[in-house]
């Protein structure tokens, strides 16, 4: 997974000067990622990862660097995993058709 | 409307008058009616006419007294009615009809301080042969173009760099100072041009060149100075105020021996042109609008609404992807710097409508924004501003949710990340540059794209501290709002708005623009109007709006802004002929150095890839194109330049029996 965003990052932001980034680098410290990137971002994860990213998790301690968004999806993913388990345990009548 | 040229030997000899064919063979498009020149010792002037005012009577090169006056002239002096009037009471005789005499004899009665009594837009050169002096003049906000350089002893200047570039003794080469300028605030802070060793007269400048000394002076500055009002009454006085001067500087504006029209932009400063012309001149207007095929852009329906309204002829060219790549070389060709927008393209093909319309002038709405309180920089500015001074209010930021709603990608922004971007610290809020720093900072980023060399080249050079020499003295006193409307109008109108969205694509095809706004005496009223006149709290062009209901549609004239803008780098890969990916190809990019070639590949690759693409990356993609075109067709394509052929062989009867 890290290296998924590492490359999307230096691929979509850094445009190939795959040197310059740091797993903890701020993205709005340094300037990687301009006002309108971080929803290129948004979207990538989502179609990559199969989440959904709600508006109040647009904040810079979810995305703000490649281990935070690692850090974030991880956690959204486990989410999803508990929200499936949960699923087993409901009465049959109660889950979505 | 003309094209302007000339050469004057600043240590004796004598001007070499092919070489000034030459110089206005490369320019005549802008004046396909006529051509004229003059030569004598050392001063050489060159003309190309695009004849609207005195068909008949005004040709050029023009002299007066004897042929010691001699004049080449590019503009229009709107005023010249009531000029020359005043000239033949002291006593001046006139030959013409032709605002071109009134200038020179006005220069006969005032000198060099006739500019300040001129109500229009101008570039011009006096030769004033008794004092064996040169006087050259351009318009108080930079309508006109005027460029020059120095070379081997020779003085050089023209209506475009092109012309200049035509002598093959001016070196051709991009100015990396110029292009860091561009990529930071879309224009070259004058005298700086994209070129190498070629100035620009800034607006507002005269320039004397008498016994080899070359002197520049700046005659009239914008100088903001707001009065104080109170209450209701003092805004309906100057709203009506304000409709009186827009209605004269229309009417003044549609002086002239051909038909005149007005485009529609959908919005309200070109409707309430269009609805003065209409008021004044009548049925004979006709209106000219872009429409696109990308209906992020379309502004169509509010154009059909105005010309209904208004009852005008309308006609619109439609614009799709296809015909903004398919144009865009020649585009560059006549904007002569690198865009980091698209926008001058439709513009390009909408001047070409009007002149096969059989139109030669045009009324446009520009100017409104920037002295109005038009532009969303200023509304940003004013929430910026009101979030700094409680900076850790929660509420306050959330203004910033109201900016650039026509930009999906920033409004889909969460407040977090918007506080990011429009960020505020103490420091730059008392600082010069407060209103334009986020948008300076976003522009900046463009030059990622810079190769290692470029930015090698530029390491010691900072485009933002190079602007605090060219501010005025009492800019420091001025509030961040004033500060801002300051930066619009005097860097980026006059470099951008007015020149590669203006006179460059108008003047390509023979089109002449006619401003009211930029009406001298509209633009000091608004330099005294208030700032919450101009923008009430946060209701952009207040004053304005009022003065001018009932005279528009109401949707239109309460319509929120939308600023012209037209798809950027998604258009590049519709094109045809392989132009785009040849020139932005590694290899081509190596080989001109200027921009990063894997950096560059990447780009293209993510347009391409359809992923969604930031403001940034369609700066970037335009502004590499657009300068590797600039190198590509003046640079590679100086050959071509220098082959034009000598307009001497067009040179009409007139001048020659006149020379």
């Amino acid at each position: 997974m890290l290296q998924t965003i590492r490359k999307f990052v230096i691929d979509n932001y850094l445009f190939g000067e795959e040197g310059k980034l740091g797993n903890e680098d701020s993205f709005m410290e340094t300037g990687i990622i301009d006002s309108t990137g971080i929803l290129e971002l948004v979207r990538f994860l989502e179609s990559t990862y199969g989440i959904k990213v709600e508006d109040e998790e647009l904040i810079p301690d979810n995305l703000d660097s490649v281990s935070k968004i690692v850090s974030f999806i991880q956690a959204k993913q486990s989410a999803l995993t508990r929200e499936d388990d949960n699923i087993l345990f409901q009465p049959l009548e109660k889950l979505p058709t | 409307m003309c094209g302007i040229a000339g050469s004057l030997q600043l240590h004796g000899g004598t001007v070499d008058r092919e070489q000034l064919q030459y110089m206005i063979g490369a320019i005549r498009y802008r004046g396909p009616d006529d051509v004229g020149i003059y030569s004598h010792g050392p001063i050489g002037l060159a003309h190309a006419r695009l004849s609207i005012i005195d068909l008949a009577g005004g040709h050029q090169p023009m002299s007066i007294a004897q042929d010691s006056l001699w004049i080449t002239f590019n503009g229009e002096i709107f005023n010249y009615v009531e000029l020359r009037d005043e000239l033949i009471l002291k006593g001046h005789r006139f030959t013409s009809n032709s605002d071109t005499e009134v200038l020179l004899h006005l220069y006969q009665e005032e000198g060099e301080r006739c500019v300040e009594r001129l109500n229009g837009q101008w570039a011009f050169a006096i030769w004033d042969a008794p004092r064996r002096k040169l006087f050259l003049s351009r318009d108080r906000v930079g309508v006109r173009p005027l460029y020059y350089t120095h070379t081997q002893g020779e003085f050089l200047f023209a209506s475009e760099i092109k012309a200049l570039l035509a002598c093959p003794k001016v070196a051709c080469a991009i100015d990396l100072k110029g292009l860091d300028q561009i990529f930071t605030f879309w224009v070259t802070v004058p005298p700086r041009t994209a070129f190498v060793g070629i100035s620009q007269l800034p607006p507002g400048h005269s320039m004397v060149i008498e016994e080899g000394r070359v002197t520049t002076t700046p005659y009239w500055t914008l100088d903001l100075a707001p009065a104080a009002t109170n209450g209701r009454t003092t805004a309906d006085r100057l709203a009506e105020e304000l409709l009186t001067l827009l209605e004269d500087a229309t009417r003044i504006r549609l002086r002239a021996d051909v038909p005149v029209g007005a485009y529609l932009s959908g919005g309200i400063d070109s409707t309430v042109i269009a609805a003065l012309a209409r008021r004044n001149a009548g049925e004979r207007i006709r209106t000219f609008s872009v429409a696109f095929e990308a209906s992020d852009f379309d502004e169509s329906r509010f154009q059909h609404e105005a010309s209904s309204f208004l009852r005008t002829s309308h006609h619109d060219v439609r614009c799709r992807h296809e015909d903004i790549v398919r144009v865009f070389s020649e585009v560059i060709w006549h904007t002569e710097q690198p865009i980091l927008r698209s926008a001058p393209a439709p513009l390009y093909l909408l001047a070409k409508l009007v002149r096969d319309s059989g139109f030669k002038v045009v009324l446009t709405g520009e100017g409104a924004d920037e002295l109005f309180g038009g532009y969303d920089i200023f509304k940003e500015t004013k929430i910026r501003q009101f979030w700094g001074r409680r900076p850790d209010s929660s509420w306050r930021p959330l203004l910033l949710k109201r900016l650039y709603p026509y930009l999906p990608g920033l409004q889909r922004q969460s407040l977090e990340y918007l506080k990011h971007f429009f960020h505020v610290t103490q420091q730059e809020l008392n600082g010069p540059f407060f209103s334009h720093l986020p948008r300076w900072e976003l522009t900046g980023k463009t030059k990622q794209f810079f190769s290692v060399s470029t930015r090698a080249e530029l390491a010691t050079t900072d485009a933002v501290s190079s602007l605090l020499h060219d501010l005025p003295t009492s800019y420091a006193r001025w509030s961040p709002f004033l500060k801002a409307e300051f930066l619009e109008s005097r860097y980026l109108l006059p470099g951008y708005i007015l020149s590669s969205q203006g006179d460059r694509v108008a003047m390509a095809h023979a089109v002449e623009g006619r401003y009211p706004f930029l009406d001298h005496r509209v633009v000091a009223f608004a330099a005294r109007l208030p700032a919450d006149l101009k923008m009430k709290v946060l209701d952009q062009k207040y004053l304005l709006k009022r003065a001018v209901k009932g005279l528009i549609p109401e949707s239109i004239r309460i319509r929120p802004k939308q600023p012209y803008r037209a798809p950027d780098g998604i258009s590049f890969f519709y094109e045809r002929d392989g132009y785009v990916q040849d020139l932005l190809s590694p290899a081509r990019i190596k080989q001109d150095g200027v921009f990063d070639p894997q950096a560059t590949e990447a780009l293209v690759k993510k347009f391409r890839s359809g992923r969604e693409t930031s403001v940034k990356d369609n700066m970037a993609l335009t502004g590499i194109l657009s300068t590797t075109l600039l190198l590509e067709r003046f640079m590679r394509g100086r050959g071509a330049l220098n082959g034009l052929p000598p307009m001497g062989n067009q040179l009409s009867s007139q001048s020659a029996s006149r020379l």
